[in-house]
C-alpha cells in the first residue's frame, strides 16, 4: 500500500508545487512574445519575402518556359505537317509527269511501230513487184528461147528430113540435146 | 531463508526503490527553467537577473535557446534568401529549406486558408520554423526545449490567436465576423448561447494548440529522463542496456515529435486562420 502511496505522491509533485511543470513564468512570456515578434520582423523583411518571390518567379518562369514549349512544339506540328503535305503535293506533281510521259513514249511507240510497218509494207510490196516484173521478164525471154528453139529444131528437122532412122535418131538426140540443157 | 525474511527483503527493496523513486528533482530540474546554463562536467553558468516595473524578466535558460533558435534561423535563412538572388536554383542545404518553405506554402496555407493566404505566410512560416528549431535544440546535448515550457508555448498560441482573430475581422468587418461565428439557420432563442458557446471555442483553440505542443515536447524528455534514470533507481548494471535502448528508441522518436509538432501547430493556425477567414464553410 505504502508503495502506490508513494507513487501517487511521485507524480503528484511532478504536476504541482513550486517549480512545477505547469508554473508559468511571467517573464518568459514577456520574452517569448517579444522574440517570436522580432524573429517574424526580421524574417519577413530578410528571407520570406525574397524567398517568396524567388519562388513565385521561379514558378512563374517555368510556367512561361512550358507554355513556350507547347507552343513551339505546335509550331513545330503544324510545319511537319505543312511540310509533308508538300512533299505529298510534289509526289502526285512527279507522278503525274511520269504518267504523261508515258504516256507519250508509248503513243510515240505506236506512232512509229506503224510508220516502220507501212514502210516494211511499201518495201514488200516493191520487192514483189520487182519480182513479178523479172518473172515476166524471164517468161518473155523463155518464150523467146523456146521459139528459137523450136525454130532451130524444125530447121534441123527440115534438113536432115532424108530417112525415118536418121529421122529418128536426130530427134533422140535432140531431145538428148535438150535434156542436157 | 524462510518466507518471512524473503518478504522482508522484497520490501525492504521496495520501499528503497520507492524511496529513490520518489526523488523525480532531477528530472524535474532537467526539464523545467532556470537562471542557469549547466555544461556537465564542465560547469554551470549562471545568468543575470532582471526585473522591470516588478516584473521577473530574467534571461534564462529558455530565452537563451530561443534566442539561439533565433540566431540559427536569421543565419540560415539568411544565407538562403541571399542564394536566390544569386540565381533561382537552390542548391545544398537551400534544397532542404526550400523543401519545408513550400510544404509550409503549399501544403499547409493554401490548402487550409485558401484565397488570400499569401498574407499569413510568413507568420506561418516563422512559426513554423520556430518550433522546429526550438523542437530539436532540445535534442542536442546540453540544450532546453523551450517549446517544453507551457508559458514558450502559451504565449506561441497566444499570438497565433491574434493572428486568427486579426485575420478574420480584416476579411469580414468586426461585426460580420462575430456574426460569423453562428451558423445559418439558428433560431432566434438559440442565438445567445450559441454566441457564447461559439465564443468559448475561440479559446479552447489556441488553448489546444499550447497544451499538445507543450504535453509532446515535455513527454518524451520525461521518457528519456525516467527510462535513463532506472539504471539508478534499481542500482544495477543489468538494467543500462535495455534502458539505453529504449532510451535512444524515444530518442528517434522524439525527432519525429519535434517535426510532427512543429506541422501540428502550423497546420492547425493556419486551419483556424481559414475558418475565421472564409466563414461561411
Amino acid at each position: 500500500m505504502s508503495f502506490i502511496n508513494n507513487l501517487a505522491a511521485m507524480v503528484l509533485a511532478a504536476g504541482g508545487g513550486n517549480g512545477g511543470l505547469l508554473d508559468v513564468n511571467p517573464g518568459l512570456i514577456f520574452w517569448t512574445v517579444i522574440t517570436f515578434i522580432l524573429l517574424l520582423l526580421i524574417l519577413k523583411k530578410l528571407a520570406w519575402k525574397p524567398i517568396l518571390t524567388s519562388l513565385s518567379e521561379r514558378e512563374q518562369f517555368i510556367e512561361e518556359s512550358l507554355k513556350k514549349a507547347e507552343t513551339a512544339k505546335a509550331d513545330a506540328e503544324k510545319m511537319m505537317q505543312d511540310n509533308k503535305a508538300a512533299i505529298d503535293a510534289a509526289d502526285d506533281k512527279a507522278r503525274e509527269i511520269i504518267d504523261s510521259a508515258k504516256k507519250e513514249a508509248e503513243a510515240l511507240r505506236v506512232k512509229n511501230e506503224e510508220k516502220v510497218k507501212l514502210e516494211t509494207q511499201a518495201m514488200i510490196d516493191a520487192a514483189k513487184a520487182e519480182i513479178e516484173r523479172k518473172n515476166q521478164e524471164a517468161f518473155v525471154k523463155l518464150k523467146e528461147q523456146v521459139a528459137e528453139i523450136a525454130v532451130d529444131a524444125a530447121e534441123k528437122i527440115v534438113r536432115s528430113s532424108l530417112d525415118k532412122g536418121k529421122q529418128i535418131e536426130l530427134v533422140n538426140q535432140y531431145i538428148d540435146d535438150l535434156s542436157k540443157n | 531463508m524462510d518466507i518471512d525474511s524473503t518478504k522482508a527483503v522484497v520490501s525492504d527493496t521496495l520501499a528503497q526503490v520507492t524511496e529513490k523513486a520518489q526523488d523525480t528533482g532531477w528530472i524535474m530540474h532537467h526539464i523545467l527553467d532556470g537562471n542557469y546554463l549547466e555544461f556537465p562536467p564542465f560547469g554551470v553558468v549562471h545568468l543575470p537577473e532582471l526585473h522591470l516595473l516588478g516584473m521577473d524578466i530574467s534571461i534564462t535558460r529558455h530565452v537563451i535557446f530561443m534566442w539561439l533558435a533565433v540566431i540559427i534561423l536569421v543565419f540560415l535563412l539568411g544565407r538562403v534568401a541571399k542564394a536566390y538572388k544569386k540565381s533561382l536554383v537552390p542548391k545544398g542545404i537551400n534544397n532542404l529549406m526550400e523543401v519545408l518553405i513550400l510544404f509550409v506554402r503549399d501544403e499547409i496555407a493554401r490548402p487550409t486558408i485558401g484565397h488570400g493566404f499569401e498574407k499569413f505566410v510568413p507568420y506561418l512560416l516563422t512559426a513554423f520554423f520556430f518550433i522546429l528549431t526550438c523542437n530539436f535544440l532540445g535534442l542536442v546535448p546540453y540544450g532546453a526545449t523551450a517549446t517544453s515550457n507551457i508559458a514558450v508555448t502559451a504565449s506561441l498560441a497566444t499570438i497565433s490567436f491574434i493572428v486568427i482573430q486579426a485575420g478574420g475581422i480584416m476579411k469580414n468587418g468586426f461585426f460580420g465576423y462575430f456574426k460569423g461565428l453562428l451558423p445559418h439557420g439558428l433560431p432566434t432563442w438559440l442565438i445567445p448561447i450559441m454566441f457564447v458557446v461559439e465564443l468559448l471555442g475561440l479559446f479552447t483553440k489556441p488553448f489546444a494548440l499550447a497544451i499538445r505542443l507543450f504535453a509532446n515536447l515535455t513527454a518524451g524528455h520525461i521518457v528519456i529522463m525516467a527510462l535513463l534514470g532506472l539504471i539508478f533507481i534499481l542500482q544495477t548494471y543489468f538494467v543500462a542496456p535495455v534502458s539505453v535502448a529504449f532510451a535512444l528508441f524515444i530518442y528517434l522518436l522524439e525527432i519525429l515529435v519535434a517535426l510532427i509538432q512543429a506541422y501540428i501547430f502550423t497546420m492547425l493556425s493556419s486551419l483556424f486562420i481559414g475558418m475565421a477567414v472564409h466563414q461561411d464553410h
